[in-house]
């Protein structure tokens, strides 16, 4: 959900895929930022700055702002890059690097917040963007309602962190990474009537450098991975084309993660799928029995729990854009909301390894803790920042424990401000240790879907409606044929009640998103979905093919 | 009164010194061609929910973007560091990953000097607003929702102004220039008993063209009316779409008009005996779908993103399929003109007023908006998304009662076709997508909504 003021963030990289408006280019990569590999890169802008430079403009901005009249202030340095390589068949696309480095400060006065944000990073510049934000508070004091209070946290002076990658793609040379696509492309196109393939890899690589009026000085990096591909098979007849997409997910790991994805190995696979779904038959609409698998529930879990847990969401702060909650008001719905069986535990946490969300410190300078959104099918808690952890303050007292944010704040980049985004949200195993092929054996009539298609949900996230990639028929216990045109549609309180049957610890897996959008200005992140597979009873399955 | 006070970079870069970067970045260039794109921009929004302001900020960026090509070597690569440094790096590692780059087949020599023409989009009035004017414009909404008696109000919505100016030049001499201002304001207001919700916005170049407190009037009016929704049965209605309804579906057409789908046979204007619909009837006669970066209502850059001029092209005339946009190598392959690739769009409106519409439905459905639309299959262009913050159903020409929201399951190319009546044209503000958008009121047949949603 790309605004169109995001001009400043978009990558020229990236707009020129977006110039292109194939649509087969997948929605997130038109708010995803460019990328591509150098086989070096050049060593001047290899970092931001030394250290103890970048420590001195974070502490120029923190007393500039304090010293314009700012109670609290918080100063994000941060450099993102971009980079990517796309193809199509047997030839490259495009090819692309983007570097974005700035200074962005937030500060509160008189209860009321403010943001400024420059790019440039002399001692001067860091300083007007820290006054930018005290004047820019003090200006939308006239509009502000209750004061902004934060929940204590503890400083941490001198901390860093680093995301689990081994390989940073910035290291791997361009040839090697389109030798691997144009491999992938050519397994893919052997299989019968697949004509187009489009794949690309995709890296993301944060600095985040983080001070704050409270004494905390935090350096983190992280690197994000997403390879793409999507491959199209068309009718000899041309009445029908079917494209396989979505084949692995994006991951918040590096070089390593591509190659362990083997994708040379597994597109002819693939390229089969799509040549498959020519042939499948038209579902008939109906109630069915669905056991969907984990690369299909992450984004269920994502549209109908992830979003609807947002403690921001809820209160009405994104009412204007992203929507409200059914999971509202607090008081009438912590600890009572019956969202799904005993069985289900939805767990938040920002600790995953190689997970999308997962940081070692929030934009609130937070160290983020796991907690439980769900637990034992009752609703338990939300998601939330400093700012927010507050509002809960009689859920927490009941409940014996001390008022203290998740750690979910987040910005995008130097140029946004932080505000509440989601953490990884996965549906726990069950404790028996059953496996998809246990679920599928167990299920008499139903559908097995594979992998995410179309997704909708309404503002309240109670209505919604997915596709998947792969469907296919269930009978007597057995796997059959292949349907198409398959859409299921839920009511999310009575779709995770209907659900019986859930995996265990073996069959848990991580799925994500590399560009999931809230706020504005439209901001974008990435987060995971780990999950296990699971059976719903009696779903409604709609038939979505049409004649022009 | 101004309050801005990045005193570097208060406004966007001049034209002369975006151009001068944009020469220098080519001089230092020792590839076959390069192309160099520099913006720069400015933006300040404030934002406010629960009846008070949330967040504020003001923003500066600048960017510079270099493409470099080694005859059929391409990479580009951009970075926000201006400096000599910053330039001579970004020209050196385009330099460096285009030669690094295969071959690409389809790579097309640059344009040399165009010509273009002059679009307005820029105004003073928008570059001058301050961040005590936006929370003023919020103010507007908060008072009379902080006020409301009865049923409280709960207002939530977002002011954002924006200034920018760019630069595309290449190694073959061309070099175009486009600035332009934004203002951009979204609300909805719901009631406290959050069973009422009403959306209401305005979107102009020149902000001095919003009415914040119109919009804030339109979204109280919709937000009271939308209480207490009932429960209507899903199938098929006549619908009468306001212009953002309009304009969240029939944007929709714009990404499937690739000429090259069409040909490949994946596209929904795929003709099953080759070829593309071109030429073919495909909408109720009633309708004309252009982009024009010159239409008052639009005002767009005139050139696209390798600065070719981009002008008035007419995608469907009084309902048939007049052309597709092409590629600049699909149009040398199929011995088609290039006309560059447009942003802008437009769906021409009727005589029919959004009150004579009403009036003459015996039973339909009113929609404000529609959200969270996302493609379900591409050979139909079928979409599926629910109506949002102002749902209504007209009996024997009246607005009756509100009703609860639904989730559809349609295509913009049935919508068309099923055309009732076109109405008044407006410039859009946007919600789900964005840009230089204009669409009329329009009334249709036989809209299919599949589920009705709790959600308000």
């Amino acid at each position: 959900m790309t605004d169109r003021r995001d001009f400043l963030k978009q990558s020229a990289a990236m707009a020129a895929l977006v110039a292109m408006r194939d649509p087969r280019i997948p929605p997130w990569m038109h708010t995803a930022v460019g990328s591509v590999s150098l086989s070096a890169p050049p060593a001047s802008v290899a970092v931001i700055g030394e250290p103890a430079a970048i420590r001195e403009l974070l502490a120029t901005a923190v007393h500039a702002a304090t010293s314009a009249g700012a109670a609290y202030a918080d100063v994000r340095i941060q450099r993102l890059r971009g980079n990517n390589v796309f193809t199509r068949e047997h030839q490259i696309l495009g090819v692309g690097d983007s570097d974005t480095i700035g200074c962005g400060v937030r500060a509160l006065v008189d209860g009321t917040w403010g943001f400024g944000a420059s790019r440039d990073l002399t001692a001067d510049g860091v300083a007007a963007a820290a006054r930018q934000a005290v004047a820019t508070a003090r200006a939308s004091r006239v509009a502000r309602g209750t004061p902004v209070q934060l929940a204590p946290t503890p400083s941490h002076p001198d901390a860093t962190w680093s995301s689990a990658f081994s390989t940073d793609p910035w290291t791997i040379p361009l040839e090697q990474q389109v030798d691997l696509l144009m491999r992938a492309n050519a397994a893919a196109l052997t299989a019968k009537n697949v004509q187009f393939v489009t794949s690309g890899l995709f890296f993301v690589k944060e600095e985040r450098h983080y001070a704050s009026t409270e004494g905390s000085t935090i350096t983190q990096t992280l690197i994000r991975s997403a390879p793409f591909m999507a491959i199209t098979a068309v009718a000899a007849d041309r009445s029908d084309f079917q494209t396989r997409t979505n084949v692995v997910p994006p991951m918040g790991r590096g070089w390593e993660y591509v190659l362990e994805q083997d994708l040379v190995g597994h597109a002819a696979k693939w390229g089969e799928e799509a040549a498959e779904k020519l042939t499948a038959t038209s579902v008939t609409d109906g109630r069915y029995d669905l056991v969907l698998h984990p690369s299909n529930l992450w984004l269920t879990i994502h549209e109908s729990i992830g979003h609807p847990t947002e403690l921001d969401r809820a209160l009405g702060y994104e009412a204007n854009y992203a929507g409200t909650s059914f999971v509202a008001p607090p008081e009438k719905v912590l600890g009572q909301l019956r969202y799904g069986p005993d069985s289900m535990n939805i767990q938040g946490d920002r600790s995953q390894v190689g997970a999308l969300s997962t940081i070692g410190y929030d934009d609130d300078g937070v160290q983020p803790e796991d907690f439980l959104i769900i637990k034992n099918g009752i609703f338990s808690d939300y998601q939330t920042t400093r700012e927010q952890a507050n509002w809960l303050k009689w859920w927490y007292d009941r409940q014996g424990r001390a008022i203290r944010s998740h750690g979910c704040s987040y910005a995008q980049d130097w140029e946004s401000v932080q505000f509440q985004r989601m953490p990884n949200v996965s549906l726990l195993p069950g404790t028996a240790d059953h496996t998809w092929d246990d679920l599928i054996a167990a299920t008499d009539r139903g559908i097995a879907i594979i992998g995410d298609g179309s997704y909708s949900i309404d503002q309240q996230r109670y209505n919604a409606q997915f596709g998947g990639q792969l469907c296919y028929e269930i009978r007597g216990g057995k796997l059959g044929g292949m349907l198409k045109d398959v859409a299921y549609q839920i009511r999310t309180p009575e779709f995770w009640n209907s659900m019986t049957m859930i995996g265990g610890k073996g069959s848990y897996l991580l799925h994500g998103t590399f560009s999931d959008g809230k706020g504005q200005p439209s901001q974008s992140n990435a987060v995971s979905h780990g999950a296990v597979p699971a059976r719903f009873t009696q779903v409604n399955v709609i038939n979505t093919g049409r004649k022009l | 009164m101004r309050t801005r006070s990045l005193a570097a970079e208060a406004a966007p870069m001049s034209r002369d010194a975006l151009e001068a970067l944009a020469t220098r970045a080519i001089k230092l260039s020792h590839a076959d061609g390069a192309q160099v794109d520099v913006r720069s921009g400015v933006s300040g929004n404030t934002r406010f929910a629960v009846n008070e302001l949330s967040t504020a900020g003001d923003v500066s960026d600048a960017t510079i973007s270099v493409t470099s090509a080694f005859g059929p070597k391409r990479a580009s690569v951009s970075t926000n560091d201006l400096s000599d440094e910053g330039v001579r790096t970004v020209v050196s590692q385009s330099e460096q990953l285009a030669k690094l780059a295969p071959d690409d087949p389809e790579a097309m020599p640059a344009f040399g000097p165009q010509q273009y023409q002059t679009i307005e989009a820029y105004f003073e009035s928008t570059a001058r607003v301050s961040a005590k004017e936006r929370a003023e414009a919020a103010l507007t909404a908060l008072e009379p929702a902080r006020a409301a008696r009865g049923i409280g109000l709960m207002a939530a919505g977002f002011v954002v102004t924006g200034e920018s100016a760019s630069v595309t030049a290449n190694k073959a001499g061309l070099s175009a220039f486009f600035r332009s201002t934004s203002a951009n304001y979204t609300l909805t207001v719901r009631t406290a008993d959050g069973t009422g919700s009403g959306w209401a916005a305005a979107d102009d170049h020149d902000w001095t063209k919003l009415d914040p407190k119109a919009v804030a009037e339109r979204a109280i009016e919709k937000a009271q009316r939308s209480r207490n929704p009932i429960r209507l049965e899903p199938g098929r209605y006549t619908v009468i779409l306001e212009p953002q309804a309009v304009g969240d579906l029939v944007q929709l057409v714009q990404g499937e008009l690739d000429a090259r789908s069409a040909d490949e046979g994946r596209s929904a204007f795929v003709r099953a005996s080759g070829g593309s619909k071109v030429g073919e009837t495909i909408a109720d006669s009633r309708v004309t779908l252009f982009s024009d970066p010159a239409d008052p209502q639009l005002r767009s850059a005139p050139y696209d993103g390798e600065g070719f001029p981009v002008g008035r092209q007419v995608w469907i005339e009084n309902g048939v399929l007049r052309e597709l946009s092409y590629s600049r190598f699909w149009a040398k392959k199929q011995g088609k003109e290039y006309k560059g690739q447009s942003g802008s769009l437009k769906l021409i409106g009727g005589p029919t007023s959004r009150q004579e519409m009403i009036k003459s439905t015996e039973r339909g459905v009113l929609v404000t908006r529609l959200w969270y639309l996302r493609e379900v299959d591409p050979r139909t262009i079928l979409y599926t998304g629910l109506t949002r913050d102002g749902t209504f159903l007209i009996e024997h020409g009246e607005i009756t009662k509100s009703i609860r929201n639904f989730r559809f399951n349609d295509s913009p190319l049935f919508l068309l076709n099923n055309l009732d009546a076109l109405g008044p044209v407006e410039r859009l503000a946007g919600t789900e997508g964005s840009g230089d958008v204009a669409m009329p009121i329009l009334k249709a047949r036989d809209f299919d909504f599949t589920s009705l949603s709790d959600a308000v």
